[in-house]
């Protein structure tokens, strides 16, 4: 990995006109200005800013993790974490929905894994048709930095299929900073929880999948499963 | 003009052209999304940064823009004789002051509907309160991530009686000789365009332009610190 410059809002990044301006950069008179506070990426002459801080913002494509705030006559209005709430049509729901009783599929303060489909003017539109997303019906959730996320998932799903492995929980990222642990013990939940506020400690350190599976060999390899009494094990065979 | 200055002494024993020892920190705030602390001799301003988030009451989004909302405020132990708690006369001045100051340099166009909420605390007061205010702002909202042209530096510069100097103190603004004390606090970017500008006396228009020429050379070194202090939070 090269060394990691970071960049000062107003601050010249790169000199010279055949650098293109990316993300979160402007070019005046020839030279790259930072309009963030982040780190520089560059590739081919394009330079980019990504940032390590704010509050997120949402994108199509993203898998958020929302909170229903309202349920209207043809949808619901989610909480995503981002300054615009987000809107759930029942159109979007890939199952029957009973017009007259929209609480009965999400209900005020429900938990759900949904999509962003769109972003438009009107706001943003989210979808359910898509295998993993739907009302979470139990686990683990808590918050993190959104900027972090990345980390998290790791290069391909690097750290998070490690997490998983260590831990024996199914884990949801959502891109909006939210995270959804299930596992069969809430020991293993509690570790992969602690595994995942770890690596937002550590965002900055380069070889962060190798700290990570140290990390996991000095917190004792495998969660402990669900400790089974042993005489009812013995009564289950 | 005759050149008094040569001799004069300040009553800390600075050069003119000197700033108070400046510490500088990001990040002193961990629930907000972001903050940063400044120190200027014994004046200590935080500031506290929360959004872009939604506006509300709804009736003052601005659908065209977002919206920049300042809260100044000095602790009550922040000086000598207590001062009372809440809005004065004086912090809502400063506080529009601070919204002024900063708002050229934020692409507030991006965030319609949406307010940025920046709240500044004067934990220690000894003059200079708004620069300090609006250094430790500026620092709060590059670490919250706010999409910025530049950051903002400002400092004040002082004419006592003739001579020009750079950062007062609460002693040097009781200044009480000849012309007695002028105070001229100044906001700008590095690359020197102004963004806030007060004068509290009076001046000549000649000498006015040594003011701005003292506070750009001050604002640089005072850049040079914010920057640095940004760049250390990484580590």
């Amino acid at each position: 990995m090269t060394e990691r410059r970071i960049s000062i809002p107003g601050e010249i990044i790169a000199e010279g006109e055949d650098y293109l301006p990316g993300e979160w950069t402007e070019k005046r008179e020839g030279k790259i200005y930072a309009l963030k506070y982040g780190l520089i990426e560059e590739s081919n002459k394009l330079i980019k800013i990504i940032p390590v801080s704010g509050t997120y913002s949402p994108r199509r494509g993203n898998v958020v993790i929302g909170k229903v705030e309202n349920v209207t006559f043809n949808g619901w209005v989610i909480d995503i974490g981002a300054p615009d709430n987000a809107f759930l049509t029942v159109m979007e729901v890939p199952k029957y929905v009973n017009k007259d009783a929209l609480e009965e599929v999400l209900d005020i303060g429900d938990m759900l894994v949904a999509k962003i489909w769109a972003i438009n003017k009107r706001g943003i539109d989210l979808s359910l048709k898509a295998k993993g997303l739907g009302k979470i019906e139990e686990g683990l959730i808590f918050e993190i930095n959104p900027n972090k996320v990345p980390r998290v998932i790791g290069k391909e799903g690097s750290m998070i299929n490690l997490i998983k492995e260590n831990t024996d929980c199914d884990i949801t990222v959502g891109q909006n900073g939210r995270i959804l642990i299930e596992g069969d013990s809430t020991e293993g939940e509690l570790k992969a929880k602690k595994a995942i506020l770890h690596i937002v400690e550590k965002s900055y350190v380069e070889g962060l999948t190798e700290e990570m599976e140290n990390w996991f060999k000095s917190q004792g390899g495998l969660a402990p499963k669900r400790d089974v009494p042993k005489d009812l094990a013995e009564d289950e065979e | 003009m005759a050149k008094k200055s040569e001799n004069f002494e300040r009553i800390d024993g600075r050069k003119l052209d000197e700033l108070r020892p400046i510490k500088a920190k990001v990040g002193v705030i961990p629930n907000a999304d972001g903050s940063a602390m400044y120190q200027s001799g014994d004046t200590i301003a935080i500031a506290a940064v929360y959004g872009p988030k939604k506006m509300h009451p709804q009736h003052q989004q601005d659908p065209a823009k977002g919206v920049l909302r300042c809260s100044y405020n000095m602790m009550t132990f922040s000086v000598n004789d207590r001062i009372k708690p809440g809005t004065s006369r004086r912090s809502t001045e400063i506080s529009k002051i601070t919204e002024w100051a900063l708002e050229p340099v934020l692409m507030l166009d991006k965030f319609p509907g949406q307010v940025i909420d920046i709240f500044i605390h004067i934990i220690q007061a000894d003059a200079g309160t708004r620069c300090a205010g609006i250094n430790a702002a500026s620092m709060a909202l590059a670490h919250a991530g706010v999409p910025m042209k530049n950051l903002v530096c400002s400092v004040s510069v002082g004419k006592l009686d003739k001579t020009l100097v750079v950062d007062l103190t609460k002693a040097e603004e009781d200044f009480e000789e000849g012309e007695g004390p002028t105070d001229i606090p100044i906001s700008m970017t590095p690359d020197g365009k102004i963004t806030h500008l007060q004068l509290d006396g009076k001046i000549g228009t000649e000498q006015m332009k040594e003011v701005l020429d003292l506070g750009k050379k001050a604002i640089e070194k005072i850049y040079e610190i914010q920057k640095k202090a940004l760049k250390e939070a990484f580590n």
